[in-house]
């Protein structure tokens, strides 16, 4: 009674929507067109190593990396708040991190571009007690506020759940044999939440390096990240082929971390979260 | 001293996730169309908003293909993954290695590997595409909810059930999918949430004429600020508290455990 062959037509769909597309952008990236057809190039690849594309890349990284720590260590205290013995059965807390989850990140983003613009909420606030109104728009710090603010619960939750299941019993025991709570912290705590942390981690810095929107949104037109980069190939000048390329290393560096990562994640498995 | 730290700690992060929130909702009743002044209460951008046929068409569109895709992807879902769990070890972990795959790959590239595809295949690109793509991404969520399920499940129980003279159908009907069904209201939940929500994919696998919702505060904010967005959060924000707490209420009550949220 082997019922397996239910899932042949998803094979087909499979295949053609999810294995054929990434046959395409391995194809566009690896070929160009010449009088006599196509031929296999690497190119698009040597492009990338231009200074002006390796910045993108660095630059995307480098304010992925500056979102990822600056969650971290404003997120961390707060799981740590909330699985704490008072904060424990507000389930409400919980509930009122996982809201802006699922608010559409688009309007998250537009509520700081109306805070932050030049006749906005807080520049109203700044001449208001007396000083110049400042350019507080379309600079790099404005791209980051942003990640952070639509990120910051992916690092909250992660974390939490993984210390709210940690066994009391093993902080009683490092109490009695004399540890104070920072030794606590440092020996028990945080290397049992580690698996939180590293989940955290992936689900803030993954999006934050591929984002278009907000780097788009909040840095104007001046802040290319290598998502950017990616929607201009495509939709503005037509270069699938350089397009594709970055879109392959992007998917690499992507999947490789994944990888690394999921390593590490094994213990956190069940977090339940999404 | 600690206790009020916390407190004080907690209170400002909260503020800062909920402060921009709450000032778009109270300027979307400014009568001034700037956020630097309040003009006094008015409700002109929901006229506005309701009157706006690119913001109307795009919320049609939304709900549209919402459903549509998670009705397809339910169905789909529920299907393949008592296909994959009877498969054999190779064959599911195949199957669950290149599902696992639109989940894993960034939003953009499989944006552009679908609409690199449609482009191909010579689809014009609009409401076929564009619903094809949230199938694409939907099922796999629905998949890796039931999977688990399907593993919980005692295998007898179905063929007690043919033993007993159910036919196939019959015993699925009345056995796995009594079984199974939280799993499938799960992911019918979370593809109908992702679908909703979606704007990197669907901001390139669909055509002039047909948006929804996020590509058109996109393409909005893009421009500047637009008070008929503010009432569009407003009322989106108040649908989503709403429908969590429908969803919450209806989790815990089934069965006290926490859930996916």
């Amino acid at each position: 009674m082997k019922k397996s062959w239910v899932a042949y037509p998803y094979v087909v769909w499979m295949i053609m929507f999810i294995v054929v597309p990434l046959i395409l952008i391995i194809f566009y990236g690896t070929v160009r067109t010449t009088p006599q057809g196509m031929e296999f190039t690497l190119e698009h690849f040597k492009r990338f190593f231009e200074p002006l594309y390796i910045m993108v890349l660095v630059r995307s990284l480098y304010l992925a990396f500056i979102c990822t720590i600056v969650c971290l260590l404003l997120g961390y205290p707060v799981s740590m708040i909330l699985a704490s013995k008072e904060y424990r059965d507000k389930k409400i807390l919980i509930f009122l991190m996982v809201i802006p989850m699922w608010m559409n990140f688009l309007l998250r983003t537009y509520a700081w571009l109306t805070l932050l613009e030049k006749n906005g909420i807080i520049n109203t606030l700044i001449s208001f007690i007396g000083l110049p109104k400042m350019d507080l728009l379309y600079n790099q710090w404005a791209v980051v506020l942003g990640m952070v603010y639509n990120f910051l619960p992916f690092m909250v939750l992660p974390i939490y759940s993984v210390l709210i299941k940690i066994d009391k019993s093993i902080i009683e025991a490092a109490e009695d044999l004399g540890a104070n709570s920072r030794t606590v912290f440092r020996k028990v705590i945080f290397p049992l939440s580690l698996p939180g942390v590293v989940s955290g981690i992936t689900m803030v810095f993954m999006p934050a390096v591929t984002t278009f929107v907000i780097s788009r949104l909040l840095g104007g037109g001046q802040f290319l990240l290598i998502g950017n980069l990616i929607e201009e190939l495509f939709l503005k000048s037509g270069e699938w082929g350089f397009g594709s390329a970055l879109s392959i290393i992007m998917m690499i560096l992507i999947l490789f971390s994944m990888a690394i990562m999921s390593r590490y994640e094994k213990e956190n498995e069940g977090g339940g979260l999404l | 001293m600690m206790r009020h730290l916390k407190r004080l700690y907690i209170g400002i992060v909260f503020f800062f996730l909920y402060a921009p929130i709450l000032i778009l909702m109270i300027f979307s009743f400014n009568k001034s169309r700037y956020m630097s002044k309040w003009d006094g209460f008015s409700l002109k951008w929901y006229a506005d908003l309701f009157s706006d046929r690119d913001i109307m068409s795009a919320l049609y569109y939304t709900l549209l293909i919402a459903v549509l895709s998670t009705i397809i992807a339910t169905v789909i879902g529920l299907i393949t993954a008592i296909g994959i769990h009877d498969m054999n070890k190779l064959g599911k972990g195949i199957m669950v290695n290149i599902s696992y795959l639109p989940i894993l790959n960034p939003d953009i590239v499989t944006g552009i590997s679908l609409m690199m595809l449609f482009v191909f295949m010579k689809l014009e690109l609009g409401f076929l595409t564009l619903l094809l793509a949230h199938i694409t991404f939907n099922v796999p969520y629905v998949i890796f909810s039931i999977l688990p399920k399907l593993r919980q499940m005692n295998k007898h129980l179905y063929e007690a059930a043919l033993d007993l003279g159910a036919t196939p159908f019959y015993a699925f009907r009345k056995v796995i999918l009594p079984e199974i069904m939280p799993g499938v209201v799960t992911g019918m939940i979370l593809a109908f949430t992702l679908s909703i929500d979606d704007f990197v994919i669907s901001y390139f696998t669909t055509g002039a004429g047909v948006s929804n919702l996020s590509i058109i505060i996109y393409s909005m904010a893009r421009v500047g600020i637009k008070p008929t967005i503010n009432a569009l959060s407003t009322l989106l924000f108040i649908s989503v508290l709403l429908l969590l707490l429908i969803v919450n209420k209806r989790t815990s009550n089934n069965n006290g455990k926490e859930k996916v949220i």
